[in-house]
């Protein structure tokens, strides 16, 4: 964990720097908030790895010696076939449509997506998935 | 000979797990399985590839007489406005992260699917959602958006470009950006999350490597697209003025916002390729890979410095500060040359075998030199003032884009033995990779001279006067015959689906995990699994005896006597774990098959045996927390807690055991 917490602090070094000097030479607000925030970007999720890769003994995917059943066990749950994404992303695609042909198409694109959203906590309970 | 199956064999008895339960269409439409899901995306965006091809050759066959004759003005300015949009965002960036990532990151890390399946297929449909918004903008009043992909204001605003096509352009370029958002978000969170053990960030295949920092960058792109084209629609219709002059807004911030965006995008496209190549050439030249630290380094470089470069589109605006941005350019110069001297490193002193993925690596090589050092001569201001939106400009980065394409149509050539267990016609591809590269070269080395002299792009007709004509048949003719090459792999990938000849699981004994598993891979795509201690698994596994002798390659440096060892038939027989997976055992057969079975060097625990009728993917069977306490054992001499671990066991978002 601490490999992918130190790529993301380079990150946020290498925009910190990259604002400042860029601020500093041109004063352009645009530019200058674009990096900025991509430096925060890049410090929060660098900072919650930091925070954890130095609270956690080392996984077996972060130790060069690390062997298959160090890594045994449950590894997470993973869902099985569902027709939920494919009606969010129908919904979705229909409230994007409803900004240029009118507003009446977002109707069966929020109900299209409710009902996704109905359906995928619904799976979630019946087939006890994650 | 033909031995093949049409799907994994499964056995129906065993509990459902995702990806093996319905077929056909409903299979396709809910089926949560990283490999359907990244099919899905090949499909689409090769569909996509043919479509905007064909708008190219429109424009090409336009282009062929100084007056055209084939599409009217309005007609032309759609044709390349719709030719940059679904090329770039519709085509090359759902091809690379969608397709490639999508299918090949699992496979290569260990891991039995992305990190959030479901995730991924909502991923893809609103990219199919999005591409089909964006293409029906042909089918409304006034036509598809018609003001160049990069929509400048003012000529993007209500006035200048009014109608529903620029709007549905702007709403499926919105979709398409949630869609890439949310693939960067799922391999990331594999990545970091799902690796095998042993399979540490500095054993990460250079593919991976790369697709990680894709994803990184896209999530620092898109954002700011999607943001940007939320103020576009606002100024068409709620009557803002962020990008007009009338109100106080400034158009020049569309051109900040879009190329913030914008050039992160062109590495958004081009890593993922540059790691297709890092794969495909050190399999080929029988060698490890000459120098991976630099070129993980070089990555994460050319992707940062991407982002501090976005205004060397803008040089001629004049409120842009050129040192700056022309510094940051040639920089990126470096890292880029690091990679091609590691390139060319593996190669060296290897025994190269020009099978066609590897023949398009090279033409990849020697186009992306082209594309790239002509890039490095607009970076300096005073050759962009002079050539800024000419043909030169065109033909700078179509030369980069078509050698991307090329390393793609290499790694459809490298991957589709594992996708499929069908080996391609290697005399097709050949010829077709001729084709493509006289028609690469052909079609826009021209167009480098036609900018030197002056021909601006996005003109529909020109001055036969002006000397420009006999060089615009010569480009049309490449890009015909560039769409005969494009032609040729649609056939050889039909032929090779319809009478196949079997691969093996390892065809090119390749290095990576991918080639460890059965072609196509099973479900949760792992039966069992290499020891990992290089950043080659695969071959290590493979070579035992190699690596017993002491034989080891690195560097420049490759002895001999490794060389033609490789495999190129079926070698996937002397190793009784990976046959278990080849016919068709899986959970609990599989885990009581191959059990005892592994070659030396190999540890096989029957990995992806489930342990629950639930679909939890365990390793072994072993009770997780016991095999925590040796882990925390030997973990630096840190204090055991059970407390801490045991909490941090289960309390990680994708690991957490599984849910009560």
């Amino acid at each position: 964990m601490k490999i992918e917490a130190k790529l993301m602090i380079i990150l946020t070094v290498f925009f910190a720097a990259v604002t400042v000097s860029y601020w500093f030479v041109s004063y352009e607000h645009a530019g200058t908030t674009m990096l900025a925030f991509s430096g925060i970007f890049a410090l929060v999720p660098g900072a919650y790895y930091w925070w954890w890769s130095r609270r956690m003994h080392p996984r077996p995917e972060d130790r060069n010696d690390a062997t298959l059943s160090d890594g045994a066990g449950a590894l997470g749950v993973f869902a099985t076939d569902t027709i939920w994404p494919l009606v969010l992303a129908a919904g979705s695609t229909l409230i994007a449509v409803a900004f240029v042909f009118g507003v009446w198409l977002a109707i069966p694109g929020i109900g299209l997506c409710l009902l996704a959203l109905v359906g995928v906590t619904a799976e979630s309970r019946h087939r006890g998935l994650g | 000979m033909t031995l093949l199956v049409e799907q994994p064999t499964v056995p129906a008895r065993t509990p459902p797990v995702h990806g093996q339960g319905p077929s056909g269409l409903v299979k396709w439409l809910t089926s949560t399985d990283h490999k359907v899901i990244g099919t899905s995306y090949m499909v689409t965006s090769l569909a996509m590839f043919v479509i905007g091809g064909i708008m190219a050759l429109l424009m090409r066959t336009q282009l062929l007489s100084p007056s055209g004759g084939v599409l009217s003005l309005h007609q032309y300015n759609e044709m390349f406005t719709m030719h940059g949009s679904i090329m770039l965002l519709l085509f090359a960036g759902p091809f690379a992260s969608g397709f490639l990532g999508n299918y090949f990151v699992p496979l290569q890390i260990g891991a039995p699917d992305m990190a959030f399946p479901r995730l991924n297929a909502l991923s893809y449909w609103m990219y199919l959602g999005g591409s089909i918004v964006m293409l029906s903008g042909f089918l409304v009043a006034g036509g598809a958006a018609d003001f160049g992909w990069v929509a400048y204001a003012p000529l993007s605003n209500a006035t200048n470009s009014p109608g529903a096509g620029p709007d549905l352009w702007i709403v499926a370029l919105i979709l398409t950006g949630f869609s890439t958002v949310f693939t960067a978000v799922n391999i990331i969170t594999t990545v970091f999350y799902l690796r095998a053990p042993g399979m540490t960030m500095f054993r990460l295949p250079i593919f991976t490597w790369n697709m990680v920092v894709t994803a990184l960058l896209s999530l620092i792109a898109f954002p700011v697209l999607t943001a940007a084209l939320v103020m576009l629609y606002c100024d068409r219709h709620f009557g803002t003025h962020i990008f007009e002059v009338q109100g106080g807004g400034v158009p020049v911030l569309w051109q900040h916002l879009f190329w913030f965006f914008g050039h992160p995008e062109v590495y958004i496209l081009a890593l993922p390729f540059f790691g297709v190549v890092t794969e495909i050439i050190p399999v080929f030249s029988r060698k490890p890979l000459f120098g991976y630290i630099g070129m993980v380094f070089a990555t994460i470089a050319i992707a940062a410095l991407s982002t501090g470069v976005w205004a060397h589109h803008m040089f001629t605006t004049g409120v842009v500060l050129l040192p700056f941005f022309s510094f940051m350019s040639y920089l990126i110069a470096v890292p880029t040359g690091i990679k091609f001297f590691n390139w060319i490193g593996s190669m060296w002193g290897g025994s190269i075998s020009f099978k066609t993925p590897m023949l398009y690596c090279v033409g990849f090589l020697v186009t992306f030199l082209i594309g790239g050092l002509s890039g490095v001569m607009l970076a300096s201001p005073p050759v962009d003032f002079a050539v800024h939106d000419t043909y030169f400009v065109i033909a700078h980065f179509h030369m980069v884009i078509m050698a991307l394409v090329m390393a793609g149509i290499g790694g459809i050539y490298y991957w589709y033995p594992k996708m499929t267990g069908r080996l391609m016609r290697e005399s097709i591809g050949k010829v077709s990779f001729v084709f493509f590269l006289v028609g690469a070269w052909t079609t826009f080395m021209p167009q480098f001279v036609l900018g030197l002299r002056g021909m601006p792009r996005r003109e529909a007709i020109y001055s036969p006067t002006m000397g420009w004509t006999f060089l615009n048949r010569v480009s049309t003719v490449g890009s015909y015959l560039i769409a005969i090459s494009v032609l040729l792999l649609v056939v050889n990938l039909w032929i090779s689906w319809r009478y196949p000849i079997p691969s093996g699981d390892n065809p090119w004994d390749g290095h990576t995990l991918e080639w460890w598993t059965s072609s196509p891979p099973p479900p949760h795509n792992f039966t069992s699994l290499p020891r990992i201690r290089s950043q080659r698994p695969t071959w290590d596994a493979n070579h035992a005896d190699l690596a017993a002798a002491g034989i080891i390659t690195t560097g420049v440096l490759g002895p001999s006597g490794i060389v033609g060892h490789g495999n190129n038939g079926n070698n996937g027989g002397h190793d009784p774990a990976r046959s278990g997976s080849r016919t068709g055992l899986t959970g609990h057969q599989a885990s009581s098959a191959t059990g005892e079975g592994g070659s030396s060097n190999s540890l096989t625990t029957g990995t992806a045996s489930l342990t629950e009728p639930s679909q939890s993917m365990s390793k072994g069977g072993m009770d997780p927390l016991s095999n925590r306490d040796l882990t925390g054992g030997e973990s630096g001499g840190r204090p055991s807690d059970s407390y801490r671990r045991t909490s941090f066991n289960d309390g990680q978002p994708g690991l957490g055991g599984e849910r009560t």
